[in-house]
Protein backbone atom coordinates (compact mmCIF):
# COMPACT_ATOMS: atom_id res chain seq x y z
CA UNK A 1 0.00 0.00 0.00
CA UNK A 2 1.15 3.49 -0.55
CA UNK A 3 1.19 5.26 2.84
CA UNK A 4 2.58 8.26 2.11
CA UNK A 5 0.07 9.16 -0.75
CA UNK A 6 -3.04 8.95 1.94
CA UNK A 7 -4.46 11.85 3.75
CA UNK A 8 -3.73 12.70 7.34
CA UNK A 9 -7.01 11.61 8.33
CA UNK A 10 -6.97 8.48 6.03
CA UNK A 11 -3.70 7.61 7.75
CA UNK A 12 -5.27 7.96 11.07
CA UNK A 13 -7.56 5.80 10.22
CA UNK A 14 -6.00 3.03 9.40
CA UNK A 15 -3.68 3.03 12.35
CA UNK A 16 -6.83 2.43 14.40
CA UNK A 17 -7.95 0.18 12.45
CA UNK A 18 -4.67 -1.66 12.68
CA UNK A 19 -4.14 -1.64 9.28
CA UNK A 20 -0.97 0.32 9.83
CA UNK A 21 1.42 0.47 12.43
CA UNK A 22 2.83 3.67 13.90
CA UNK A 23 6.57 2.45 12.88
CA UNK A 24 5.46 1.57 9.28
CA UNK A 25 3.56 5.51 9.23
CA UNK A 26 6.48 7.02 9.92
CA UNK A 27 8.86 4.54 8.20
CA UNK A 28 6.88 5.61 4.58
CA UNK A 29 7.55 8.91 5.62
CA UNK A 30 11.37 8.62 6.09
CA UNK A 31 11.74 6.24 3.19
CA UNK A 32 9.96 9.38 0.79
CA UNK A 33 12.03 11.93 2.39
CA UNK A 34 15.26 10.70 1.68
CA UNK A 35 14.49 9.95 -1.94
CA UNK A 36 12.75 13.77 -2.06
CA UNK A 37 15.15 15.91 -0.05
CA UNK A 38 17.67 15.88 -2.59
CA UNK A 39 15.67 17.47 -5.53
CA UNK A 40 12.76 19.70 -3.21
CA UNK A 41 14.49 20.40 0.19
CA UNK A 42 12.11 20.86 2.53
CA UNK A 43 13.48 20.36 5.64
CA UNK A 44 15.96 22.14 7.86
CA UNK A 45 16.38 19.06 10.38
CA UNK A 46 14.78 15.29 10.26
CA UNK A 47 14.55 13.57 13.73
CA UNK A 48 14.51 10.05 12.22
CA UNK A 49 15.59 8.56 15.60
CA UNK A 50 12.96 10.85 17.25
CA UNK A 51 10.02 10.42 15.51
CA UNK A 52 11.03 6.29 15.56
CA UNK A 53 10.96 6.49 19.03
CA UNK A 54 8.39 8.74 19.34
CA UNK A 55 6.19 6.59 16.80
CA UNK A 56 6.73 3.05 19.46
CA UNK A 57 5.13 5.36 22.41
CA UNK A 58 2.59 6.75 20.72
CA UNK A 59 1.49 3.01 19.17
CA UNK A 60 1.39 2.00 23.36
CA UNK A 61 -0.75 4.59 23.70
CA UNK A 62 -2.98 3.69 20.86
CA UNK A 63 -3.14 -0.04 21.95
CA UNK A 64 -3.74 1.36 25.43
CA UNK A 65 -6.58 2.96 24.34
CA UNK A 66 -5.41 6.39 25.39
CA UNK A 67 -4.81 7.94 22.15
CA UNK A 68 -8.11 7.77 20.23
CA UNK A 69 -8.42 11.20 17.97
CA UNK A 70 -8.30 11.22 14.42
CA UNK A 71 -4.46 12.31 14.08
CA UNK A 72 -2.92 10.14 16.58
CA UNK A 73 0.02 8.14 15.10
CA UNK A 74 0.25 10.48 12.04
CA UNK A 75 3.49 12.49 10.93
CA UNK A 76 4.00 16.33 11.22
CA UNK A 77 6.52 18.66 10.29
CA UNK A 78 6.44 21.72 11.74
CA UNK A 79 7.79 25.16 10.50
CA UNK A 80 11.20 25.54 11.95
CA UNK A 81 10.15 28.95 13.58
CA UNK A 82 7.80 26.81 16.58
CA UNK A 83 9.83 26.14 19.43
CA UNK A 84 10.23 22.60 19.52
CA UNK A 85 11.90 20.92 22.99
CA UNK A 86 14.93 19.96 22.72
CA UNK A 87 15.01 19.88 18.68
CA UNK A 88 16.83 23.06 17.02
CA UNK A 89 14.63 25.62 16.03
CA UNK A 90 16.21 27.79 13.44
CA UNK A 91 14.03 30.11 11.90
CA UNK A 92 16.17 29.33 8.92
CA UNK A 93 18.45 32.03 10.15
CA UNK A 94 22.05 31.71 11.13
CA UNK A 95 21.84 33.75 14.39
CA UNK A 96 19.63 30.56 15.50
CA UNK A 97 22.00 28.28 14.00
CA UNK A 98 22.05 25.76 17.47
CA UNK A 99 19.04 26.78 19.04
CA UNK A 100 17.22 24.02 21.43
CA UNK A 101 14.75 25.60 22.84
CA UNK A 102 13.85 24.71 26.41
CA UNK A 103 9.93 24.35 25.81
CA UNK A 104 7.41 23.52 22.97
CA UNK A 105 4.85 25.67 21.02
CA UNK A 106 1.34 25.35 22.56
CA UNK A 107 0.52 24.40 19.20
CA UNK A 108 2.64 21.54 18.82
CA UNK A 109 1.83 20.66 22.16
CA UNK A 110 -1.58 20.37 20.93
CA UNK A 111 -0.75 18.00 18.80
CA UNK A 112 1.34 16.38 20.25
CA UNK A 113 -1.38 15.57 23.08
CA UNK A 114 -3.55 14.05 19.99
CA UNK A 115 -0.54 11.88 19.38
CA UNK A 116 1.17 13.26 16.47
CA UNK A 117 5.01 12.14 15.48
CA UNK A 118 7.25 15.17 14.62
CA UNK A 119 9.47 13.89 11.71
CA UNK A 120 11.37 17.10 11.23
CA UNK A 121 11.36 21.45 10.79
CA UNK A 122 10.64 22.81 7.96
CA UNK A 123 12.73 25.60 5.79
CA UNK A 124 11.48 28.87 5.73
CA UNK A 125 11.82 32.40 4.55
CA UNK A 126 14.53 33.64 7.18
CA UNK A 127 11.93 34.51 10.10
CA UNK A 128 9.54 34.61 8.02
CA UNK A 129 10.20 37.21 6.00
CA UNK A 130 9.67 36.09 1.94
CA UNK A 131 7.28 35.23 -0.66
CA UNK A 132 9.79 32.52 -1.80
CA UNK A 133 11.82 30.34 1.18
CA UNK A 134 14.99 32.27 -1.27
CA UNK A 135 15.77 33.77 2.19
CA UNK A 136 16.91 30.66 4.09
CA UNK A 137 20.26 30.87 5.58
CA UNK A 138 20.01 26.97 4.62
CA UNK A 139 19.43 27.39 0.78
CA UNK A 140 16.37 27.53 -1.17
CA UNK A 141 13.35 24.77 -1.30
CA UNK A 142 12.17 24.04 -4.45
CA UNK A 143 8.90 23.18 -5.89
CA UNK A 144 7.76 19.79 -6.27
CA UNK A 145 5.66 20.86 -9.24
CA UNK A 146 8.88 22.11 -11.22
CA UNK A 147 12.12 22.08 -9.25
CA UNK A 148 12.67 25.59 -11.49
CA UNK A 149 10.43 27.37 -9.41
CA UNK A 150 10.06 28.39 -5.84
CA UNK A 151 7.58 26.80 -3.50
CA UNK A 152 6.57 30.33 -2.58
CA UNK A 153 6.77 31.22 1.46
CA UNK A 154 7.56 32.02 3.82
CA UNK A 155 6.30 28.57 4.58
CA UNK A 156 7.81 26.86 1.47
CA UNK A 157 9.22 23.89 3.26
CA UNK A 158 5.56 22.55 4.87
CA UNK A 159 3.95 23.20 1.76
CA UNK A 160 6.52 21.61 -0.26
CA UNK A 161 6.73 18.70 1.67
CA UNK A 162 3.30 18.26 1.91
CA UNK A 163 2.91 18.06 -1.74
CA UNK A 164 6.18 16.08 -2.33
CA UNK A 165 4.62 13.52 0.38
CA UNK A 166 7.23 14.45 2.38
CA UNK A 167 4.77 14.23 5.60
CA UNK A 168 0.62 13.94 5.70
CA UNK A 169 0.58 17.53 7.26
CA UNK A 170 2.36 20.22 8.59
CA UNK A 171 2.22 23.34 10.75
CA UNK A 172 2.79 26.91 8.88
CA UNK A 173 2.79 30.19 10.03
CA UNK A 174 0.92 33.25 7.82
CA UNK A 175 1.70 36.95 8.51
CA UNK A 176 0.88 38.18 5.63
CA UNK A 177 0.00 35.38 3.52
CA UNK A 178 2.55 32.78 4.33
CA UNK A 179 0.33 29.61 4.34
CA UNK A 180 -1.77 30.44 1.60
CA UNK A 181 0.79 31.78 -0.75
CA UNK A 182 2.96 28.37 -1.05
CA UNK A 183 -0.06 26.13 -0.40
CA UNK A 184 -1.59 27.62 -3.45
CA UNK A 185 2.21 27.30 -4.98
CA UNK A 186 2.35 23.68 -4.29
CA UNK A 187 -0.99 22.80 -4.90
CA UNK A 188 -2.29 21.70 -0.94
CA UNK A 189 -4.68 23.38 1.06
CA UNK A 190 -3.91 25.45 4.01
CA UNK A 191 -5.38 27.83 6.23
CA UNK A 192 -4.90 30.55 7.96
CA UNK A 193 -7.37 30.84 11.10
CA UNK A 194 -8.79 33.92 12.56
CA UNK A 195 -6.23 36.11 14.73
CA UNK A 196 -6.62 34.49 18.15
CA UNK A 197 -7.30 30.71 17.21
CA UNK A 198 -4.19 29.28 17.59
CA UNK A 199 -1.63 30.38 20.58
CA UNK A 200 1.47 31.88 19.36
CA UNK A 201 3.15 30.51 22.74
CA UNK A 202 6.20 29.78 21.21
CA UNK A 203 6.20 30.53 17.88
CA UNK A 204 9.44 32.83 16.94
CA UNK A 205 7.23 36.29 16.37
CA UNK A 206 7.64 38.33 13.55
CA UNK A 207 4.46 40.56 13.71
CA UNK A 208 2.92 39.67 16.88
CA UNK A 209 -0.31 41.47 15.85
CA UNK A 210 -0.56 39.22 12.56
CA UNK A 211 0.86 36.42 13.13
CA UNK A 212 -0.91 32.93 13.64
CA UNK A 213 -0.40 29.29 12.89
CA UNK A 214 -2.29 27.03 10.58
CA UNK A 215 -2.55 23.45 9.14
CA UNK A 216 -1.28 23.05 5.85
CA UNK A 217 -1.94 19.46 4.10
CA UNK A 218 -3.69 17.53 1.14
CA UNK A 219 -7.19 18.60 1.27
CA UNK A 220 -9.89 20.06 3.61
CA UNK A 221 -10.84 17.72 5.73
CA UNK A 222 -7.50 17.05 7.45
CA UNK A 223 -6.83 21.04 7.38
CA UNK A 224 -10.37 21.46 9.18
CA UNK A 225 -9.45 18.39 11.35
CA UNK A 226 -5.92 19.50 12.34
CA UNK A 227 -7.49 23.01 13.37
CA UNK A 228 -9.49 21.40 15.32
CA UNK A 229 -6.49 19.70 17.25
CA UNK A 230 -4.19 22.88 17.57
CA UNK A 231 -6.62 25.49 18.47
CA UNK A 232 -7.05 26.50 21.84
CA UNK A 233 -7.64 29.36 24.38
CA UNK A 234 -3.95 29.59 25.86
CA UNK A 235 -3.50 32.08 28.66
CA UNK A 236 -0.03 31.97 27.55
CA UNK A 237 -0.67 34.33 24.91
CA UNK A 238 -2.39 37.13 26.10
CA UNK A 239 -3.99 37.72 22.25
CA UNK A 240 -5.39 34.37 22.31
CA UNK A 241 -9.30 34.50 22.18
CA UNK A 242 -11.60 32.26 23.96
CA UNK A 243 -14.18 30.89 21.29
CA UNK A 244 -17.20 29.50 21.53
CA UNK A 245 -16.52 26.83 19.43
CA UNK A 246 -13.67 25.28 18.49
CA UNK A 247 -15.53 22.11 16.31
CA UNK A 248 -14.42 22.74 12.59
CA UNK A 249 -15.09 19.70 11.17
CA UNK A 250 -18.79 19.61 11.83
CA UNK A 251 -18.50 22.54 8.47
CA UNK A 252 -17.25 19.18 6.07
CA UNK A 253 -20.67 19.02 4.23
CA UNK A 254 -21.45 19.27 0.72
CA UNK A 255 -23.33 22.11 0.99
CA UNK A 256 -23.89 26.23 -0.43
CA UNK A 257 -27.13 26.38 -1.62
CA UNK A 258 -27.75 29.89 -0.56
CA UNK A 259 -24.83 31.07 0.40
CA UNK A 260 -23.94 34.49 -0.68
CA UNK A 261 -20.40 34.65 -2.75
CA UNK A 262 -18.70 37.86 -3.00
CA UNK A 263 -16.24 38.87 -5.50
CA UNK A 264 -14.36 41.70 -5.09
CA UNK A 265 -14.13 43.25 -8.95
CA UNK A 266 -10.70 44.97 -7.49
CA UNK A 267 -8.79 42.37 -7.29
CA UNK A 268 -9.86 40.52 -10.13
CA UNK A 269 -7.66 43.31 -12.24
CA UNK A 270 -4.55 44.45 -13.17
CA UNK A 271 -1.62 42.32 -11.86
CA UNK A 272 -3.56 39.21 -12.17
CA UNK A 273 -2.36 36.34 -14.87
CA UNK A 274 -4.87 35.82 -17.26
CA UNK A 275 -5.19 31.97 -16.37
CA UNK A 276 -5.05 32.18 -12.78
CA UNK A 277 -7.85 34.60 -13.06
CA UNK A 278 -9.66 31.97 -15.55
CA UNK A 279 -9.13 28.99 -13.19
CA UNK A 280 -10.53 30.49 -9.98
CA UNK A 281 -13.62 32.03 -12.11
CA UNK A 282 -14.27 28.39 -13.36
CA UNK A 283 -14.22 27.47 -9.89
CA UNK A 284 -16.68 30.12 -9.13
CA UNK A 285 -18.54 28.50 -11.28
CA UNK A 286 -18.60 25.40 -10.42
CA UNK A 287 -19.80 26.99 -7.01
CA UNK A 288 -22.59 29.03 -8.44
CA UNK A 289 -23.73 25.63 -10.38
CA UNK A 290 -23.99 23.74 -7.06
CA UNK A 291 -26.80 26.82 -5.70
CA UNK A 292 -24.30 29.64 -4.25
CA UNK A 293 -25.22 32.87 -5.23
CA UNK A 294 -21.95 35.37 -6.53
CA UNK A 295 -22.05 38.69 -6.81
CA UNK A 296 -19.00 40.79 -7.89
CA UNK A 297 -18.55 44.50 -5.40
CA UNK A 298 -16.20 46.97 -5.00
CA UNK A 299 -13.81 45.88 -1.35
CA UNK A 300 -12.02 48.83 -2.12
CA UNK A 301 -8.37 50.27 -0.26
CA UNK A 302 -6.55 47.34 -1.87
CA UNK A 303 -3.60 49.44 -2.87
CA UNK A 304 -2.82 50.63 0.53
CA UNK A 305 -3.14 46.87 2.74
CA UNK A 306 0.64 46.19 1.10
CA UNK A 307 2.40 49.59 2.26
CA UNK A 308 -0.17 49.73 5.68
CA UNK A 309 1.33 46.18 6.16
CA UNK A 310 5.27 46.82 5.75
CA UNK A 311 5.06 49.62 7.68
CA UNK A 312 3.05 47.41 10.72
CA UNK A 313 5.22 44.45 10.19
CA UNK A 314 8.24 45.83 10.04
CA UNK A 315 7.69 47.68 13.40
CA UNK A 316 6.66 44.80 14.99
CA UNK A 317 9.37 43.39 13.78
CA UNK A 318 11.99 45.35 14.21
CA UNK A 319 10.84 44.57 18.21
CA UNK A 320 10.66 41.25 18.25
CA UNK A 321 14.07 40.72 16.62
CA UNK A 322 15.71 43.22 19.56
CA UNK A 323 16.03 39.78 21.01
CA UNK A 324 18.67 38.09 19.34
CA UNK A 325 21.72 39.87 20.97
CA UNK A 326 24.27 37.31 21.20
CA UNK A 327 23.81 36.94 24.75
CA UNK A 328 21.25 34.06 25.60
CA UNK A 329 20.77 31.86 22.27
CA UNK A 330 22.06 31.20 19.38
CA UNK A 331 24.81 32.76 17.31
CA UNK A 332 27.99 35.24 18.92
CA UNK A 333 30.38 36.90 16.87
CA UNK A 334 34.04 35.69 17.70
CA UNK A 335 36.15 39.23 18.21
CA UNK A 336 34.21 42.24 19.55
CA UNK A 337 35.39 45.36 22.12
CA UNK A 338 32.57 45.78 24.90
CA UNK A 339 29.02 45.26 24.87
CA UNK A 340 27.50 46.79 22.04
CA UNK A 341 30.32 46.33 19.41
CA UNK A 342 29.49 42.38 20.14
CA UNK A 343 25.47 43.02 19.68
CA UNK A 344 26.11 45.19 16.63
CA UNK A 345 28.49 42.75 15.03
CA UNK A 346 26.48 39.27 16.30
CA UNK A 347 23.23 40.93 14.31
CA UNK A 348 25.18 42.21 11.22
CA UNK A 349 26.54 38.24 11.10
CA UNK A 350 23.74 36.54 11.84
CA UNK A 351 20.74 38.42 10.24
CA UNK A 352 20.56 38.25 6.39
CA UNK A 353 19.49 40.96 3.94
CA UNK A 354 16.07 40.71 4.10
CA UNK A 355 15.77 40.34 8.10
CA UNK A 356 18.09 43.09 8.36
CA UNK A 357 16.03 45.61 5.48
CA UNK A 358 12.69 44.86 7.37
CA UNK A 359 14.74 46.07 10.79
CA UNK A 360 15.79 48.88 9.48
CA UNK A 361 12.93 49.76 8.09
CA UNK A 362 10.89 49.29 11.37
CA UNK A 363 13.32 50.99 13.04
CA UNK A 364 13.02 53.76 11.39
CA UNK A 365 9.21 54.23 11.25
CA UNK A 366 9.22 53.92 15.08
CA UNK A 367 11.50 56.45 15.64
CA UNK A 368 11.15 59.82 17.06
CA UNK A 369 9.72 62.39 14.23
CA UNK A 370 8.50 59.63 12.15
CA UNK A 371 5.91 57.45 14.24
CA UNK A 372 2.80 59.52 14.04
CA UNK A 373 3.32 59.53 9.89
CA UNK A 374 4.20 56.39 9.30
CA UNK A 375 3.67 53.97 12.23
CA UNK A 376 0.33 55.58 13.49
CA UNK A 377 -0.89 56.30 9.48
CA UNK A 378 -0.29 52.65 8.86
CA UNK A 379 -2.05 51.61 11.86
CA UNK A 380 -5.67 53.74 11.02
CA UNK A 381 -5.27 52.21 7.61
CA UNK A 382 -5.86 49.12 9.26
CA UNK A 383 -8.87 50.17 11.05
CA UNK A 384 -10.18 51.70 7.58
CA UNK A 385 -9.40 48.03 5.54
CA UNK A 386 -11.08 45.95 8.73
CA UNK A 387 -14.33 48.44 8.09
CA UNK A 388 -13.94 47.80 4.55
CA UNK A 389 -13.80 44.05 5.46
CA UNK A 390 -17.19 44.38 7.93
CA UNK A 391 -19.05 46.23 4.82
CA UNK A 392 -18.44 43.16 2.83
CA UNK A 393 -19.21 40.34 5.24
CA UNK A 394 -22.91 42.56 6.29
CA UNK A 395 -23.56 41.75 3.01
CA UNK A 396 -21.66 38.16 1.64
CA UNK A 397 -21.10 34.78 3.60
CA UNK A 398 -17.43 34.54 2.04
CA UNK A 399 -15.54 36.26 -0.62
CA UNK A 400 -13.45 34.05 -3.32
CA UNK A 401 -10.19 35.72 -4.38
CA UNK A 402 -6.71 34.87 -5.99
CA UNK A 403 -4.10 33.78 -2.95
CA UNK A 404 -1.90 35.09 -5.29
CA UNK A 405 -1.92 37.30 -9.00
CA UNK A 406 0.62 34.18 -10.27
CA UNK A 407 1.22 30.79 -9.94
CA UNK A 408 5.40 30.15 -8.63
CA UNK A 409 7.83 32.41 -10.47
CA UNK A 410 11.46 30.86 -11.02
CA UNK A 411 13.91 30.51 -8.80
CA UNK A 412 16.35 33.58 -8.75
CA UNK A 413 13.96 35.94 -10.09
CA UNK A 414 12.51 37.24 -6.82
CA UNK A 415 14.82 38.82 -4.53
CA UNK A 416 16.48 41.60 -6.29
CA UNK A 417 13.60 43.73 -6.38
CA UNK A 418 12.23 43.51 -2.82
CA UNK A 419 8.97 46.38 -3.60
CA UNK A 420 7.84 43.76 -6.88
CA UNK A 421 8.01 40.69 -4.11
CA UNK A 422 5.93 42.51 -1.90
CA UNK A 423 3.74 43.24 -4.47
CA UNK A 424 2.94 39.26 -4.58
CA UNK A 425 1.16 39.36 -1.40
CA UNK A 426 -1.72 41.74 -2.64
CA UNK A 427 -4.56 39.57 -2.38
CA UNK A 428 -3.22 37.76 1.06
CA UNK A 429 -2.30 40.81 3.35
CA UNK A 430 -5.51 42.58 3.97
CA UNK A 431 -6.81 39.26 5.33
CA UNK A 432 -4.08 39.95 8.12
CA UNK A 433 -4.36 43.27 8.84
CA UNK A 434 -8.38 42.78 9.40
CA UNK A 435 -7.61 39.54 11.36
CA UNK A 436 -9.65 37.07 9.35
CA UNK A 437 -9.52 33.60 8.70
CA UNK A 438 -8.52 32.67 4.74
CA UNK A 439 -8.45 29.38 2.89
CA UNK A 440 -6.20 28.54 -0.25
CA UNK A 441 -7.04 25.50 -2.08
CA UNK A 442 -6.03 23.75 -5.47
CA UNK A 443 -8.23 24.50 -8.60
CA UNK A 444 -6.06 23.18 -11.14
CA UNK A 445 -2.92 23.91 -12.90
CA UNK A 446 -2.13 26.78 -15.75
CA UNK A 447 0.01 25.63 -19.18
CA UNK A 448 2.72 25.51 -17.40
CA UNK A 449 1.82 22.90 -15.43
CA UNK A 450 2.20 24.97 -11.98
CA UNK A 451 -0.64 24.48 -9.73
CA UNK A 452 -3.25 27.54 -9.10
CA UNK A 453 -4.65 28.33 -5.62
CA UNK A 454 -8.38 30.11 -4.93
CA UNK A 455 -8.70 31.73 -1.79
CA UNK A 456 -11.60 32.36 0.35
CA UNK A 457 -11.69 34.27 3.19
CA UNK A 458 -14.28 34.98 5.33
CA UNK A 459 -15.53 37.25 8.52
CA UNK A 460 -13.72 37.06 12.25
CA UNK A 461 -14.17 32.99 13.67
CA UNK A 462 -16.20 31.78 10.69
CA UNK A 463 -14.12 29.31 9.45
CA UNK A 464 -16.43 27.05 9.15
CA UNK A 465 -18.16 29.08 6.32
CA UNK A 466 -14.79 28.82 4.11
CA UNK A 467 -14.58 25.40 5.11
CA UNK A 468 -17.73 24.38 3.83
CA UNK A 469 -17.40 26.31 0.51
CA UNK A 470 -13.91 24.62 0.09
CA UNK A 471 -15.03 21.14 1.17
CA UNK A 472 -17.97 21.92 -1.07
CA UNK A 473 -15.38 22.75 -4.54
CA UNK A 474 -12.74 20.17 -3.24
CA UNK A 475 -15.58 17.34 -4.04
CA UNK A 476 -15.94 18.32 -7.47
CA UNK A 477 -12.53 17.39 -8.43
CA UNK A 478 -9.64 15.08 -7.32
CA UNK A 479 -6.60 15.58 -5.73
CA UNK A 480 -3.47 16.51 -8.38
CA UNK A 481 0.11 15.25 -7.23
CA UNK A 482 3.33 16.83 -9.16
CA UNK A 483 4.80 14.63 -11.73
CA UNK A 484 8.60 14.10 -9.45
CA UNK A 485 5.96 12.68 -6.85
CA UNK A 486 4.03 9.62 -9.22
CA UNK A 487 7.31 9.33 -10.79
CA UNK A 488 9.40 8.73 -7.51
CA UNK A 489 7.53 4.97 -6.78
CA UNK B 1 7.53 63.27 -3.43
CA UNK B 2 10.63 61.40 -3.65
CA UNK B 3 12.37 60.25 0.17
CA UNK B 4 15.80 61.20 0.49
CA UNK B 5 17.44 59.35 3.61
CA UNK B 6 20.81 60.88 4.53
CA UNK B 7 23.87 59.58 6.02
CA UNK B 8 22.99 61.23 9.32
CA UNK B 9 19.50 58.95 9.21
CA UNK B 10 21.24 55.70 7.95
CA UNK B 11 23.48 56.25 10.83
CA UNK B 12 21.10 56.73 13.08
CA UNK B 13 18.65 53.93 12.37
CA UNK B 14 21.51 51.75 12.38
CA UNK B 15 22.34 52.55 16.06
CA UNK B 16 18.64 51.84 16.76
CA UNK B 17 18.52 48.42 14.80
CA UNK B 18 21.79 47.29 16.28
CA UNK B 19 23.26 46.76 12.85
CA UNK B 20 26.24 47.83 11.77
CA UNK B 21 25.92 48.55 8.47
CA UNK B 22 29.19 48.22 5.59
CA UNK B 23 29.57 51.16 3.18
CA UNK B 24 28.10 49.61 0.26
CA UNK B 25 24.88 47.74 2.84
CA UNK B 26 24.57 51.14 4.19
CA UNK B 27 23.93 52.78 0.26
CA UNK B 28 22.10 49.66 -0.57
CA UNK B 29 19.64 50.19 2.60
CA UNK B 30 19.21 54.11 2.19
CA UNK B 31 18.15 53.48 -1.88
CA UNK B 32 16.00 50.41 -0.29
CA UNK B 33 14.40 52.92 2.46
CA UNK B 34 14.32 55.73 0.17
CA UNK B 35 12.06 53.47 -2.43
CA UNK B 36 9.78 51.97 0.36
CA UNK B 37 8.82 55.25 1.73
CA UNK B 38 8.07 56.50 -1.69
CA UNK B 39 5.47 53.29 -1.64
CA UNK B 40 4.68 53.64 1.66
CA UNK B 41 3.62 57.83 1.06
CA UNK B 42 0.78 56.48 -0.60
CA UNK B 43 -1.35 56.02 2.50
CA UNK B 44 -0.59 59.79 2.29
CA UNK B 45 -3.98 60.13 -0.04
CA UNK B 46 -5.86 58.00 2.57
CA UNK B 47 -7.67 60.65 4.91
CA UNK B 48 -7.55 58.91 7.87
CA UNK B 49 -9.04 62.45 10.11
CA UNK B 50 -10.49 61.04 12.87
CA UNK B 51 -10.30 57.30 12.63
CA UNK B 52 -8.67 55.84 15.88
CA UNK B 53 -5.15 53.78 14.88
CA UNK B 54 -6.15 50.20 15.36
CA UNK B 55 -3.59 48.20 17.31
CA UNK B 56 -5.87 45.29 17.50
CA UNK B 57 -8.53 43.83 15.83
CA UNK B 58 -10.65 42.82 18.51
CA UNK B 59 -11.32 44.54 21.61
CA UNK B 60 -8.78 42.76 23.75
CA UNK B 61 -7.42 44.15 27.14
CA UNK B 62 -4.70 43.58 29.26
CA UNK B 63 -5.09 40.09 31.20
CA UNK B 64 -4.10 39.97 34.23
CA UNK B 65 -3.55 37.24 36.55
CA UNK B 66 -1.97 35.84 40.03
CA UNK B 67 1.92 35.72 39.46
CA UNK B 68 1.87 32.25 40.54
CA UNK B 69 4.96 30.44 39.54
CA UNK B 70 3.73 26.99 37.13
CA UNK B 71 7.18 25.78 36.10
CA UNK B 72 10.31 24.44 37.83
CA UNK B 73 14.13 25.73 37.83
CA UNK B 74 14.75 25.77 34.45
CA UNK B 75 18.21 27.98 34.69
CA UNK B 76 20.06 24.79 33.72
CA UNK B 77 18.88 24.10 30.62
CA UNK B 78 17.98 28.02 29.94
CA UNK B 79 22.15 28.53 30.16
CA UNK B 80 22.56 25.35 28.16
CA UNK B 81 21.85 27.54 24.92
CA UNK B 82 23.99 30.93 25.86
CA UNK B 83 26.90 31.37 23.93
CA UNK B 84 29.01 31.60 26.83
CA UNK B 85 28.18 31.19 30.55
CA UNK B 86 29.95 32.06 33.81
CA UNK B 87 28.89 30.84 37.30
CA UNK B 88 25.28 29.88 36.35
CA UNK B 89 24.80 33.08 34.39
CA UNK B 90 25.11 34.48 30.86
CA UNK B 91 28.58 35.74 30.59
CA UNK B 92 28.94 39.59 28.82
CA UNK B 93 31.57 41.92 27.70
CA UNK B 94 31.99 44.38 30.66
CA UNK B 95 29.48 46.53 30.63
CA UNK B 96 30.30 49.27 32.74
CA UNK B 97 33.69 51.10 32.65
Amino acid sequence: MDITSLTAVELGKKIKAKEISVVDAVKASIVQIEKMEKDVHSFVTIDKEGALKRAEEVQKLIDHGTLTGPLAGVPVAIKDNMCTKDMLTTCSSKILGNFKPTFTAEAVLNLERAGAVIIGKTNMDEFAMGSTTETSYYGETKNPWNLNHVPGGSSGGSCAAVAAEECPYALGSDTGGSIRQPSSFCGVVGIKPTYGTVSRYGLIAYGSSLDQIGPIAKDVADCATILEAIASHDPKDSTSIAREKYDFTSALVEDVEGMKIGIPKDYFGDGLDKEVKEKILEAVKVLEEKGAIVEEFDLSLVQYAIPAYYVIASAEASSNLSRFDGVKYGYRTQEYEGLHNMYKKTRSEGFGAEVKRRIMLGSFVLSSGYYDAYYLKALRTKALIKQAFDNAFAKYDVIIAPASPTTAPELGKSLSDPLKMYLGDIYTISVNLAGLPGISIPVGTDSKGLPVGMQIIGNCFEENKIIRVAYTFEQTRTYERPELVKEGR
Amino acid sequence: MANKISDETIEYVGILAKLELSGEEKENAKADMEKMLDYIDTLNELDTEGIEPMSHVFPVHNVFREDVVVNGDGSKDTLANAPLMKDNSFKVPKTIG
